[in-house]
């Protein structure tokens, strides 16, 4: 019986993988304040504060550098995802098909759920540090790669299975869930920070800049880390969600939106959660750091249990999930596009699968700022053919949405610019050393030129030109 | 007056998560007291919250 309620409603899912969202269904721009705010005031947060501690980061680089990168980021999303999605309102991955054809939209799919099963996957392995906290298992180090204990396995697949059968229940439910959590995540990070300062010296608020530069950001790298300057935080707040807004993944997101204006309701989630989030995170690691003596140990559940007790705990559980709860729905939506007569909550159940699974390699956050740098530098050659596709090739005289108006299976130019743009972006690690948190940039500015210059390539004659308008 | 009602409570679930560690930082409250008033404030508004949002919208 309750099986067959249960069936029933996720029937009822209605997402509007194939057709423009109803003016009925629009949400305004609070809506998207509070799912940005939580989603963005989530587990990675956890673990992205304290690596910037680790990488010697020093405090006025941390501060101006988020100020001015979270900024960045928010006008991406404001002026070049939200009005395209607005205007088509069709998930990115049914206008990519229209673009580049069913064939190479694809393999961008399989590239971006795997890629969003990653990303959810360090999620729910951050939660389960919290959830493994009364079984006393051990905790993965700096170092680890793989799955250290059993026990560790089977906590980060009961973690996996709750949160999958949250994101099986829709878009809906997920932002439910986040806006009720995300104003209680807030403050919770932001009390246990404030709780744990006077154990580094802290007694007034004076106090704290100067015990920020000698003893939580002190510009000094932990033993085997890479050293962090302005310019490494800059870009990486500005490109960490590159796959979002510059990428144009939350066209999908957007097209919920009544308004553009919407886009910059992304800042309650940056300025707060890639502002406030990490510097709270960054000051319970240096206290971590302090009690252990530099200790290599990396596990968010028992540093916020530390400073909040049970709510720290609960605060890191519940910040994995809202992450991971739209990240594998992203992932749910990617797959179905590849099939679209599968169901969505049956789609995203795999995903989950995968996403568990995943979660149970400790790699997945102890690298998460080079994940993060590689997922977005992945498919944000899309967004920027998206972009011009969108714009400018109308404008030059060529046809945009090429291959449904052509009915190709592959738009070339698009495939092309991809791959050569991947390939740029490797020369340019490889041959001038430039590191891969930078590399979106001019990488985005080699897709612009290769997409226009290849369209002009491929796209047929003046004469079929007129007779495909 | 019901709205009101749920207000205040799923507030003060909030106030109790974030008051606690203020006192503790001005070093008028132990850490143990601080974690406990914070563990009530989420089950205030966890418990609350979703019935006050409901009523709101």
């Amino acid at each position: 019986m309750i099986l067959d309620k249960l069936t029933a409603r996720l029937e009822s899912v209605q997402e509007y993988e194939k057709e423009p969202v109803p003016e009925s269904k629009l949400k305004g721009w609070r809506s998207f304040l509070g799912m940005y705010a939580g989603e963005h005031t989530a587990g990675t947060e956890f673990v992205i504060g304290p690596l910037f501690v680790a990488h010697g980061v020093g405090a006025g680089a941390l501060v101006f550098g988020l100020l001015i990168g979270n900024l960045l980021a928010v006008l991406s999303w404001a002026f070049l995802c939200a009005p395209i999605a607005v205007k088509e309102r069709i998930t990115l991955y049914f206008k990519l098909e229209k673009i580049c054809g069913k064939q190479l939209t694809l393999v961008y799919n399989l590239v971006n759920a795997l890629m969003f099963c990653f990303l959810a996957g360090s999620m729910i392995a951050v939660s389960a540090t919290a959830v493994g906290i009364p079984f006393n298992i051990p905790m993965a180090k700096l170092t680890d790669w793989l799955p250290g204990s059993p026990s560790w396995v089977l906590i980060v697949l009961a973690v996996g299975a709750v949160t999958t059968l949250i994101a099986t229940l829709g878009y809906e439910q997920v932002s439910r869930f986040a806006n009720i959590a995300s104003p209680w995540m807030i403050l919770v990070f932001l009390a246990a920070a404030i709780a744990v300062l006077p154990e580094l010296g802290v007694k007034s608020v004076s106090d704290f800049w100067p015990v920020a530069k000698s003893s939580i950001w002190t510009g000094t790298p932990l033993e085997g880390q890479s050293k962090f300057t302005f310019w490494h935080v800059m870009f990486f707040a500005w490109f960490c969600n590159m796959a979002m807004h510059i990428g144009m993944a939350d066209l999908s997101i957007f097209r919920y939106a009544k308004s553009w204006k919407s886009g910059f309701a992304s800042a309650g989630g940056m300025y707060v959660g890639h502002y406030f989030a990490w510097l709270a995170s960054g000051i319970l690691y240096a206290v971590f750091l302090h009690k252990s003596q530099n200790s290599i140990e990396f596990a968010p559940g028992p540093i916020a249990y530390y400073a909040a007790g049970i709510t720290g705990a609960a605060c890191v559980i519940v910040a994995g999930w809202t992450t991971a709860n739209p990240t594998i729905y992203r992932a749910g939506l990617a797959i179905q596009a590849i099939m679209p007569n599968s169901k969505t909550w049956k789609v995203t159940l795999i995903v989950g699968l995968i996403t568990t699974t995943a979660a149970c390699f400790p790699a997945l956050v102890m690298r998460l700022l080079d994940f993060v740098a590689l997922y977005g530098l992945l498919l944000m050659p899309m967004g920027a053919i998206i972009f011009i596709d969108f714009y400018i090739l109308p404008k030059l005289g060529m046809k945009g949405e090429f291959a449904a108006k052509a009915g190709l299976n592959i738009n070339w130019a698009a495939a092309g610019t991809w791959v050569l743009t991947l390939a740029a972006c490797l020369f340019i690690n490889y041959a001038l050393g430039v590191e891969i948190f930078f590399l979106g940039l001019p990488g985005w500015f080699v897709a612009v030129v290769l997409y226009i210059g290849l369209s002009y390539f491929f796209q047929p004659s003046k004469q079929l030109k007129t007779r495909l308008s | 007056m019901k709205k009101t009602a749920l207000g205040i409570l799923a507030l003060s679930g909030l106030a109790l998560t974030l008051i606690p560690p203020v006192l503790v930082f001005t070093g008028s409250l132990s850490n143990q007291a601080q974690k406990t008033f914070m563990a009530i404030g989420m089950l205030l508004w966890f418990a609350i919250a979703p019935f006050w949002i409901k009523r709101a919208q």
